[in-house]
């Protein structure tokens, strides 16, 4: 089968058949492309295996393909634009009250708060206590971390989702220090 | 002297009578039994809405209580088929609702449907008990606030996977106080939030309530207070399986679920969160299916999940569940039935997922109940699928997606030819199979010579020439449905086996080598069937017979040519190729 080499994939509005600047496709089925049935590889073959994961345009892409509807892919690309704001991982400060310097954590490591909790423990060596309704803190330590609007919040309020794409920095504060509202 | 039942025995009797196939069977026998059984019909399943017109189901059926049709071919699910390309309900619905007031149930599956058809289904059918409309499109809320407005009798709402336009959550508020007859409501498909003191009030005055499938707004601390007023259901969908880190919110859930002694379906699970997964562990005992596929949460935590559920039957996973969690699903789930594998990265292999070919042997070794598989990975090997054909001979149905198109046996390089021919080899029952990897004519040829009962055939980027088209065509005794994309399949293959055509249901053929001169004598050939060809370049008219179509849909009706087919559908009617 023939294959086509694109030289760019663009999102284009134009009618369907029109060309413009595109080049003219040539396929063993030989029609034209439009916006609608292009089902030829939309871009180079020799990209396919590339392991460094570089972002869809890059990646053959194919009409209808793979079989998947509408509203799976929907689900799998707000999982991937939630956690990779730069496609690179979410790195953010974290300061402990009584620490002489800052650390820095890489927060697309984590799926959950608890594991976010662990990886901070590990780094301060410490017990870091999540707040709960009924039992207060758990222990010496609570998590706050500053959002998007400059407030600094309790750790653990909102869901995983939210709290990534809104976490601007991390301070391990001490309970006896957090003001109860 | 013919001797024979009267009327009202043989209706007697033929109310036991219930599959469809059956029904068709007996008003074969003879014109009294026709006479007796069209009377006494009460549903019909219409698996292609253009195959007969609804006068035509009208004139035959006069007291249907349940109708079920279907519009798009299945490809549309993938955006294959244009936007406009047809599937209206208006026409069914509207002669329907005149000649069927006692009509109890419609069930439509991707057909577009208006708010006006919604509205007059509310008020025109007196004891409308169900309306699934799955797959579907074209209406708005405002035609649910009708739904839940004005049929009283409304025992199930199911809007599946259909597109709807979300102009607010009011319209659930629209089901009156006195309505209780509720008891399947799935709205997961509905992105905005519905007034949450509305459906709990709904929940609890609902107590045949069974089947519950929120949307994702629905949040997950609201779900104790749901499951309190429902006990009783049998299948829940949750909504967002997360909220923070919030120890009431899950001990809350935990309660909940303890008593939900009936509860044997679980879906939603969207952006779950593991922490709570260990609230809903009570009931894992008793569940029979279980849908995690919205859900991106590891292997080690579905592990968790799944080696408590030792009644499961159907699980449908993202490829998270990685073959290490395929291997312990293999290990706790001896009544599984059904599998579906997601892929997670619809390009290329996610480097931090393990799924590979092995994880579904391992199910097909482990699970002797296997009966229906849709997998997607990213590689396959000859010896792995003749392993499963010779361990799950039970097979009905396999779906195979190597997401790669023509990714040959990573082992040996070869074409997938062989391991497919064991699947239709050993798997006699084989009813549906999704072809995909690399594959030459002679994984047709098995196919042909083997698959005897398959009725749905699915193919992607594969054969050679027309040879492999014909081997299906010719070899397939039971095929209905055939729709294959980007293969080197033309006029030969198609022209040879026209009169195969009028015994499926339908063809569909897109990226293909079919030419235009192949369809108008296809069309010439054989009156019965539809043949319609999608061009959206709209230069059709000035195109030589060898012009290749882009897509190509043929199906079997007495109905006619439809009246109802956008600019770029061109129908090869019998006196020449002109539009319609």
């Amino acid at each position: 089968m023939d294959l086509i080499n694109f030289e760019a994939t663009e999102l284009r509005l134009g009618l369907p058949g029109s060309t413009d600047d595109q080049p003219e496709i040539k396929s063993t089925t030989s029609h034209k492309t439009n916006k609608r049935s292009s089902s030829e590889m939309v871009s180079s073959v020799s990209d396919e295996h590339d392991s460094s994961r570089s972002p869809p345009p890059t990646k053959a892409q194919v009409v209808g393909w793979p079989p998947v509807r509408s509203y799976r892919k929907n689900i799998l690309q707000g999982k991937k634009n939630d956690q990779a704001e730069t496609g690179s991982g979410i790195y953010i400060k974290v300061s402990m009250d009584g620490a002489p310097y800052l650390r820095k954590v890489d927060l697309k490591v984590y799926q959950s708060y608890g594991e976010l909790m662990k990886g901070l423990q590990d780094m301060f060596k410490c017990i870091i206590g999540l707040y709960s309704e009924m039992e207060g803190y758990k222990s010496e330590y609570a998590p706050t971390y500053e959002d998007k609007d400059g407030d600094w919040m309790l750790v653990g309020d909102v869901p995983w989702d939210m709290f990534l794409t809104s976490c601007r920095r991390l301070r391990i504060m001490k309970s006896s220090e957090v003001i109860e509202s | 002297m013919v001797y024979s039942l009267p009327e009202e025995v043989l209706e007697h009797v033929f109310s036991f009578i219930t599959s469809d196939k059956d029904r068709n069977a007996v008003s074969l026998v003879c014109k009294s039994w026709y006479e007796i059984e069209r009377w006494c019909r009460r549903k019909v399943f219409v698996g292609n809405c253009y195959a007969v017109s609804p006068g035509i189901m009208i004139r035959r059926f006069p007291e249907l209580r349940a109708v079920e049709l279907k519009g798009k071919p299945h490809f549309a699910d993938f955006n294959l088929v244009p936007d406009g390309w047809g599937g209206y309900a208006c026409s069914w619905i509207d002669e329907m609702s005149r000649a069927y007031p006692w009509l109890e149930e419609i069930r439509l599956k991707r057909m577009v449907v208006s708010d006006e058809s919604l509205e007059l289904i509310s008020t025109a059918f007196k004891n409308f008990k169900v309306l699934v409309l799955s797959s579907c499109e074209g209406f708005s809320t405002d035609g649910l606030s009708a739904i839940a407005s004005n049929c009283r009798n409304l025992k199930e709402l199911d809007l599946r996977e259909s597109e709807v336009m979300d102009l607010s959550g009011r319209w659930l508020s629209h089901f009156p106080d006195t309505f209780t007859s509720l008891e399947s409501l799935n709205i997961s498909c509905l992105g905005s939030e519905v007034s949450f003191s509305a459906l709990e009030r709904l929940v609890a005055r609902s107590p045949n309530l069974k089947t519950l499938r929120l949307n994702r707004a629905v949040p997950l601390g609201k779900l104790s207070t749901l499951l309190h007023q429902a006990p009783q259901l049998v299948e829940l969908g949750t909504g967002a399986y997360s909220s923070g880190i919030r120890s009431d919110v899950y001990t809350g859930l935990s309660k909940a679920f303890l008593g939900c002694k009936e509860l044997k379906g679980l879906s939603g699970f969207w952006d779950a969160d593991p922490s709570y997964l260990p609230a809903l562990y009570s009931v894992c005992s008793r569940l029979t299916t279980l849908n995690l596929s919205y859900s991106t949460i590891r292997s080690p935590d579905i592990t968790k999940v799944i080696g408590q559920c030792p009644n499961l039957q159907r699980l449908w996973v993202l490829d998270h569940i990685e073959d290490s969690g395929l291997n312990a699903l293999a290990l706790s789930c001896k009544n599984l039935q059904e599998l579906r594998v997601f892929p997670s990265d619809l390009y290329a292999a996610d480097v931090n997922v393990t799924l590979t070919e092995q994880g579904l042997v391992s199910v097909s070794q482990g699970c002797p109940k296997l009966q229906s598989v849709l997998y997607f990975c990213h590689q396959m090997s000859n010896s792995a699928l003749i392993t499963i054909a010779k361990n799950r001979p039970n097979l009905t149905c396999f779906r195979l997606c190597i997401i790669e198109p023509r990714t040959p046996d990573y082992l040996t390089h070869e074409p997938l030819d062989i391991g497919f021919g064991a699947i239709v080899k050993h798997c006699k029952n084989l009813n549906r199979l999704s072809l995909s990897g690399l594959l030459t004519d002679r994984v047709f040829e098995y196919i042909g010579t083997h698959a005897k009962k398959l009725e749905m055939l699915s193919i992607a980027f594969a054969g050679d020439s027309d040879l492999g088209l014909h081997h299906v065509l010719s070899g397939c005794e039971s095929l209905k449905k055939l729709e294959i994309r980007d293969c080197p399949f033309g006029d030969t293959a198609l022209l040879a086996n026209v009169a195969k055509l009028a015994t499926m249901r339908s063809l569909w053929m897109s990226s293909c080598a079919v030419s235009i001169g192949a369809c108008k004598i296809l069309s010439q050939k054989m009156p019965m069937l539809n043949v319609e060809v999608i061009d959206e370049n709209g230069s059709l008219d000035s195109r030589l017979d060898s012009c290749l179509v882009e897509k190509l849909y043929v199906y079997r009706t007495v109905a006619g040519p439809r009246s109802d087919m956008p600019g770029y559908i061109w129908t090869m009617d019998r006196e020449s190729a002109n539009r319609i």
